[in-house]
C-alpha cells in the first residue's frame, strides 16, 4: 500500500515541482530571446517597413507606399528569378540525394579503402564557396582552363557565357560543394541500422538491391527528410556562389532571388525594392520549412525501429 | 582619406600624403581597400554620416548622388578663388565632376580613354592593314576566321567590357548629343534612330563571329581578354588605356615589339566627330560635407599643395599611366612609353568630346539595367528595339 500510495503521489509530486520551476526556466530563455528579438525580429521588421519606402542608400528615407511592391510586382525579372530559385532548388535536390544517398551506404562500411574514398569525397566540403567558385571559374575559361591543359577539345564549351548550358554548370558546381555534406549525413544514417536487419534478410535470401529498398530507404527517413530540407532550405542562399561564378550572368540567366536582391540593393541602389524580394525571400524559406516539417513530421511518434 | 590598394597607385598615393605631411600644413592619414570592397564601403558609410574626410570615386551618377543629398561640398567658389590650380588639369576632365554648373570634385591619377588595340603579328600574318572604318572592321572579321585567328578579344563576363562597344558606336553614329540626352532623362531617348542602328552593327559583329568563340565565359578581371590578344588567339581588342599597363607586366616583349593601337574607327555616314573618345576621364577626390571645418581645410591644403607634385607626376609616367595634369605633356618624350602616352594624351587632350563610361555617367540604377540589357543584346537574346524599349523604362530613376 505505502509503495502504491507513493506511486499515486508521483504525478502530484513531479507537477508541484514543474511548477516551482517555472519561474527560473522562462528567465533561462530571456538572452536567447533578446538576442532573437535583437537580431532576427527587429530587423526582419526593419526590412518591411523598408520595402514600403523608397531608399537609395545615402539620401532621406521618404514613405512610398506600395511603390515599391508594384514595382518589383510587375517587374518581369522578379518572376524570372522566383522561377529561377524554384528550378535550382528542384533540381539541386534531385541531383544531389541519389548521389549522397548511394555514396553515403557506401562509405558507411568498414572496409578501409572506403574510409580513404570517404576522406577524398569530404574535401570540396572544406572550401569556401568564394574559393569553389573562383577555382571553377578558372577551370571552365574556354581558351585558357582545363580544355587547354588537357588538350581536350571537347571540354572548350561556352560554360558560363551560354544561357542554357550555364544553369547545368551552377547545379554541377553546387553538387561538388554540397554531396560531401550529405553524404556525411547518410552516412551517420546507415551506421545508425541495427546490422541485426540486414543479418536476418540475408537469412531470408534477400539481395543487396532488396535489402536497399526494404531495409537502408525506409530506415533513412528522417535522415532523407532533414537532408532535403537543408538541400530546398538552403538553395535560397546559394548567392555567393553563383554571385562569384557567374554574377548572375549571362543576361540574367543565374540571377536568383537572393542575387536579384543584393543587385537592386546594392548595385541598383533601390534598398525598397530589394527589402521587397527579402521579404518574399523570408516568406518562401518559412513556408518551405514548415512544409518538409509537416510531410515528416505526421507520424513523428511512430518508432523508427519498428519491430526491434 | 581612403583610397584603392593595388600598385602602382597604392605606392605613389602612400608617397604623396608622405611628402605632404612634412609640409606642416596638417596631417592625413589614407587606408587602403580593394576596389570592389570599396565601392560597397564608402557608399554605407557616406549613407551613414560616417565618410571619410576625402571621398575617392570616379564621378558621374555616383558623385551625383553624394551632391543631391549633400554629402559632399560644392567647392566651385574656392575653384574660382584658385585658378591657377585649376588650370593645372585637362579639360576634358572636368565634365564629369560637374552637375548643373557646379564642381563636386577634383580629378586625380590616370585619364583612361578606351583604345583600339591591335595584334602587330597577326595583322602582319594575314597581310591586312589595321582598320581605319566600321567597312574594314567588318571585312577583318573575315579575314581573320578564315585564318582562325578570332577578331576581337572580348571579356564579355564582365559586362562593361561590352558596354563600350555601345559607347564608341553610338557617338560615331549619332554623335554626344544622343546620350546627352539620355543623360538628361529625355523621355524615350534610347529610342533614337543612332541606338536601334548602333544595336544592330553590334549584332551584326556578333553573328559574323567578330568576337571570339565563348566570349561571355570571358572575365575581364582576370586580365583573360588581354591574354587573348598577346598570345595571338584574337588579332585586336577594345579595351580601357589600363590595358597597356596590364599587358605591359605581362609581356613586355609583345607591347614593345607586336602591340599596335589607335581611335576607333569612323563610320560612314555618322554624325559623331572621330576625334571623340569615351572613357574614364579621371578618378576624382570630393571632400565630405560632413567633415569639420579644420578636416576642410587641409584637404584642401593637400589637393593644393600634395596632388600632382612633380614627383607625383614622374610616378604615374613611370607607371605608364597619364596623369591627368597639363604638365605631364612635357614630360611624356623621356618616359618608358612615349608613343603610347602622347597618343593617350592627344586622344584624351583634343577629343572635342569625352564621354564618361556609361554605367558611371548614369544613375545606380541605370546602370545595373544597362548592364544586363547590353549582355543580353551581345548574346542575341533582345532586338535592338527591345534594348531601347527595356532601357527607356528605366529612364529618370
Amino acid at each position: 500500500m505505502a509503495a502504491l500510495a507513493s506511486v499515486a503521489g508521483a504525478p502530484d509530486q513531479t507537477s508541484e515541482s514543474r511548477r516551482v520551476g517555472e519561474a527560473p526556466l522562462d528567465l533561462l530563455v530571456l538572452p536567447a530571446l533578446i538576442f532573437f528579438v535583437a537580431f532576427a525580429l527587429i530587423p526582419l521588421v526593419g526590412v518591411v517597413a523598408l520595402s514600403f519606402t523608397s531608399w537609395d542608400g545615402i539620401s532621406a528615407i521618404t514613405y512610398a507606399g506600395t511603390g515599391s511592391w508594384t514595382q518589383v510586382l510587375n517587374d518581369p525579372g522578379t518572376y524570372h528569378a522566383i522561377w529561377l530559385t524554384f528550378k535550382i532548388m528542384i533540381v539541386s535536390w534531385l541531383v544531389q540525394t541519389p548521389v549522397s544517398m548511394l555514396l553515403g551506404v557506401f562509405v558507411a562500411g568498414h572496409e578501409r579503402y572506403r574510409a580513404v574514398l570517404a576522406v577524398l569525397y569530404f574535401l570540396p566540403l572544406l572550401l569556401s564557396s568564394a574559393a569553389v567558385a573562383i577555382a571553377f571559374k578558372s577551370l571552365l575559361d574556354p581558351n585558357f582552363g582545363l580544355s587547354a591543359g588537357l588538350h581536350l577539345p571537347f571540354l572548350s564549351q561556352d560554360w558560363l557565357g551560354d544561357p542554357t548550358l550555364v544553369f547545368f554548370v551552377v547545379i554541377f558546381v553546387i553538387a561538388w560543394q554540397f554531396v560531401p555534406f550529405h553524404t556525411l549525413l547518410y552516412q551517420g544514417g546507415v551506421r545508425q541500422i541495427p546490422a541485426s536487419l540486414y543479418e536476418s534478410a540475408q537469412i531470408d535470401g534477400a539481395g543487396r538491391v532488396r535489402q536497399f529498398f526494404s531495409i537502408t530507404l525506409p530506415q533513412l527517413k528522417y535522415t532523407i527528410i532533414t537532408s532535403s530540407t537543408l538541400i530546398l532550405v538552403g538553395s535560397l542562399t546559394y548567392f555567393d556562389l553563383i554571385f562569384v561564378l557567374t554574377g548572375g550572368g549571362p543576361g540574367n540567366a543565374t540571377r536568383i532571388l537572393a542575387l536579384d536582391m543584393y543587385l537592386r540593393g546594392f548595385k541598383a541602389n533601390q534598398m525598397g525594392a530589394a527589402s521587397v524580394i527579402a521579404v518574399i525571400l523570408v516568406f518562401v524559406g518559412l513556408a518551405l520549412a514548415l512544409g518538409i516539417q509537416r510531410i515528416g513530421g505526421r507520424d513523428r511518434a511512430a518508432s523508427q525501429l519498428e519491430g526491434l | 582619406m581612403w583610397a584603392l590598394s593595388g600598385q602602382p597607385n597604392e605606392d605613389i598615393q602612400k608617397n604623396s600624403v608622405a611628402a605632404f605631411n612634412k609640409l606642416g600644413k596638417g596631417t592625413m592619414n589614407v587606408t587602403f581597400f580593394q576596389n570592389d570592397a570599396y565601392k560597397t564601403k564608402i557608399r554605407t558609410a557616406v549613407g551613414a554620416g560616417q565618410a571619410p574626410t576625402m571621398i575617392y570615386g570616379w564621378g558621374g551618377g555616383i558623385l551625383k548622388s553624394y551632391a543631391d543629398a549633400d554629402q559632399v561640398e560644392d567647392l566651385t567658389s574656392w575653384l574660382k578663388d584658385n585658378a591657377d590650380f585649376k588650370d593645372k588639369f585637362l579639360d576634358a576632365t572636368w565634365g564629369s565632376a560637374t552637375f548643373d554648373g557646379k564642381i563636386f570634385a577634383i580629378p586625380c591619377n590616370n585619364t583612361q580613354p578606351i583604345v583600339m588595340y591591335y595584334n602587330k603579328t597577326q595583322f602582319e600574318k594575314a597581310g591586312a592593314d589595321l582598320p581605319k572604318s566600321w567597312d574594314d572592321v567588318m571585312n577583318l572579321v573575315d579575314v581573320f576566321n578564315g585564318k582562325g585567328v578570332a577578331p576581337f578579344s572580348l571579356g564579355g563576363q564582365s559586362k562593361w567590357t561590352s558596354m563600350m562597344w555601345l559607347e564608341y558606336l553610338l557617338d560615331r553614329i549619332g554623335g554626344p548629343e544622343v546620350f546627352n540626352a539620355i543623360f538628361a532623362n529625355k523621355s524615350d531617348a534610347w529610342s533614337d534612330d543612332a541606338v536601334i542602328q548602333t544595336g544592330q552593327r553590334v549584332q551584326e559583329l556578333v553573328k559574323a563571329k567578330g568576337f571570339i568563340k565563348g566570349f561571355s565565359s570571358i572575365a575581364a578581371d582576370s586580365n583573360a581578354d588581354q591574354a587573348l590578344l598577346y598570345t595571338g588567339k584574337a588579332a585586336m581588342m577594345l579595351h580601357g588605356g589600363w590595358a597597356y599597363g596590364g599587358m605591359k607586366s605581362a609581356q613586355p616583349d609583345f607591347v614593345k615589339n607586336h602591340l599596335a593601337f589607335s581611335n576607333f574607327p569612323t563610320i560612314a555616314g555618322g554624325k559623331g566627330d572621330p576625334k571623340n573618345t569615351v572613357g574614364n576621364p579621371a578618378n576624382y577626390w570630393s571632400i565630405s560635407a560632413k567633415a569639420s571645418e579644420d578636416e576642410k581645410k587641409v584637404a584642401k591644403a593637400y589637393l593644393t599643395d600634395g596632388l600632382f607634385t612633380d614627383k607625383d607626376i614622374d610616378a604615374y609616367i613611370a607607371s605608364g599611366g597619364l596623369p591627368v595634369v597639363k604638365a605631364a605633356q612635357s614630360k611624356l618624350a623621356g618616359s618608358d612609353n612615349p608613343e603610347f602616352l602622347q597618343f593617350i594624351y592627344e586622344l584624351s587632350s583634343q577629343a572635342p568630346n569625352f564621354q564618361q563610361s556609361w554605367d558611371q555617367a548614369l544613375s545606380p540604377t541605370q546602370a545595373d539595367a544597362l548592364l544586363n540589357n547590353v549582355d543580353q543584346l551581345f548574346l542575341l537574346q533582345i532586338t535592338p528595339e527591345k534594348f531601347a524599349s527595356n532601357m527607356n523604362a528605366t529612364l529618370g530613376k
